[in-house]
């Protein structure tokens, strides 16, 4: 049985809040009604039939085609199944995500995978701010699963993250592992903005590129070559051809610890040539 | 029966339950994982005195391993999980965390866990780092040659213990090259480990003594130079005797271990002075694991 589609009929004026459309949410679901499920836009709610050629199959594997960077929320509080988007996705996409695979094959707004928990996301392109992050007034953002960007990924990436493993291919915005509380992140890009681990308690923070600026309030604890890498690299692999490229190189990172402004004990591993 | 001339007695191997896991050890070097297994697995070749019986099962190729390094996987058996956690922490903790370049990692996946870096991470005071990849959480413990990795928790397994097989030859000679035989054939079997030196036991023993301090004493009726002052198990022409037991993670892998091991031994024959294949039991009273010898070599 091959996957339930939503195609998408024509860009939405307003923004559109695509939450119920999940694997868990439609499971034993009649496909009518599920064209009849009505989708928040703006003020208005809209029945999913008159914005999107549906056509039936296995919930548990849905496919939104032609996607917009108006379709908000698109995976929320997922916890199982597959998701898969064809094209952009806008703000708040896998928001506590679960369980379950979410992919986009194209661009993704703000917040996107922020509170995430278990399974996995992946996005094709690039990532706004905050990915993986915690919402504001939220105490912790990711805390757990795998989320893989091969794009670039926009500012405070991780913020507040609690575990978890968050790789991005492309460059990462300032304040890359924000207020971070545990967890690894690899940034596999040339280039990091400026301040990557303020507010850091603790926590892994890796990175290929150079950073614009960084924060005084780390301590260099020297260049290293850490047995811990060869684990990891050897374990997320698979999942990132551009880190597999990386993986026969040596493993010598510049170790340092902070933000010791805040008492942290986090880390920001420099990998460079 | 007779193999080759030797005579497999009808009779069984009385093995009990244990409580097992394994863990991968690896190093910068194959020499360095195997120094790091060799001295975890010193002093275990009986629960009696040391605690828990422990052993090398194979080394492994770098593909085999988590970390992409050398490795050797051991096994370790105890009596109960209780015991099998205070072993194995003591023993990565004195033995493979003080081994240059080491790291140790989960060999078995079991819903029974024991702590490897879960009990040994305080040694890191505080500067320790826990990481979670995938489904696994490692233990990173800063340490004067860089980090010490070690996975979190072992899986562990209900496992047999005390499998076993008794040479009988005419001559001494004869009954180590026939048990180094066995012993050679039966290290490729795995899961299953020889907790003894060199894999064989000559001081094998029974239950109990005539001195009240003793659980288990010298098994007369197998000790040659006894013959014909004890009510002994020895043909006249028997001149020495030696033991081989096995530890094995699952009664089939004891039994595999026990056949290529009666095979190996038997191939010096009648003619080289080997006489016959015995076992040790209690009359069933011991163990659950009954391995008749004629059955498995039929």
């Amino acid at each position: 049985m091959s996957g339930l589609t939503f195609r998408l009929k024509a860009a939405p004026p307003w923004r559109l809040d695509m939450s119920p459309l999940t694997p868990d949410r439609l499971s034993g679901i009649e496909a009518r009604a599920i064209s009849k499920i009505a989708l928040l836009s703006g003020n208005k709610r809209i029945p999913a039939g008159d914005l999107f050629e549906i056509a039936p199959g296995d919930p548990a594997d849905i496919r939104i085609l032609d996607s917009s960077d108006k379709l908000d929320f698109i995976g929320r509080d997922m916890r199982g199944g597959r998701l898969t988007v064809e094209g952009d996705a806008g703000v708040y996409c896998g928001l506590n995500l679960g369980g379950g695979e979410l992919i986009v094959r194209g661009n993704v707004g703000d917040y996107a995978a922020a509170g995430m928990s278990g399974g996995r996301f992946e996005a094709s392109g690039n990532v706004g701010g905050h990915f993986g992050g915690a919402l504001p007034g939220d105490m912790r953002g990711m805390s757990g699963g795998t989320a893989i960007v091969h794009g670039r990924s926009g500012q405070r990436l991780g913020d507040r993250m609690r575990r978890g493993t968050i790789i991005v291919e492309g460059d990462v915005g300032a304040y890359a592992a924000s207020r971070m509380i545990a967890g690894t992140i690899i940034a596999l890009g040339s280039a990091a903005g400026s301040y990557p681990g303020f507010g850091m308690k603790r926590g892994t923070l890796i990175l290929r590129g150079e950073v614009e600026r960084e924060l005084p309030t780390f301590a260099d604890c020297g260049r290293h070559d850490l047995a811990f890498l060869n684990l990891l690299l050897l374990q997320l692999r698979s999942i990132s051809s551009r880190l597999d490229q990386f993986a026969a190189q040596p493993k010598i990172v510049h170790r340092r610890v902070g933000d010791q402004a805040s008492g942290g004990k986090g880390e920001i591993l420099a990998w460079r040539e | 029966m007779k193999i080759n001339g030797v005579t497999i007695e009808d009779t069984f191997a009385e093995a009990f339950g244990m409580c097992a896991t394994r863990l991968i050890i690896t190093g910068d070097t194959p020499g360095w994982a195997h120094a790091a297994a060799a001295s975890l697995s010193g002093f275990a070749t009986s629960v009696i005195a040391c605690g828990c019986e422990a052993g090398i099962e194979r080394e492994l190729s770098p593909g085999e391993t988590p970390d992409g390094r050398p490795g050797v996987a051991v096994l370790i058996f105890s009596m109960s999980l209780k015991d099998l956690q205070k072993q194995v922490r003591d023993r990565v903790g004195q033995c493979v965390l003080t081994t240059a370049g080491s790291a140790c990692f989960s060999g078995l996946d079991g819903d029974e866990t024991v702590k490897i870096g879960g009990a040994l991470r305080y040694f890191g005071d505080g500067f320790q780092i826990a990481k979670r990849i995938g489904d696994r959480r490692y233990w990173r413990v800063p340490v004067m040659d860089g980090e010490f990795i070690c996975e979190d928790r072992a899986g562990t397994a209900k496992a047999v213990g005390g499998g076993n097989l008794i040479v009988i030859a005419a001559s001494r000679p004869a009954a180590l090259e026939a048990s180094e035989r066995a012993v050679a054939a039966m290290r490729k079997t795995r899961d299953v480990i020889l907790p003894f030196p060199g894999g064989m036991v000559r001081s094998g023993s029974k239950v109990g003594s005539k001195y009240k301090a003793l659980v288990a004493s010298t098994n007369d009726a197998y000790c040659p130079t006894l013959k014909g002052q004890t009510k002994t198990a020895l043909p006249p022409e028997a001149a020495a005797v030696l033991e081989i037991v096995i530890d094995g993670l699952t009664p089939n892998s004891v039994r595999e271990a026990m056949r290529a091991g009666i095979s190996a031994a038997c191939t010096v024959g009648a003619g080289g002075g080997m006489l016959k294949i015995d076992a040790g039991n209690y009359d069933g009273k011991l163990g659950k694991y009954r391995f008749p010898l004629r059955e498995i070599m039929a």
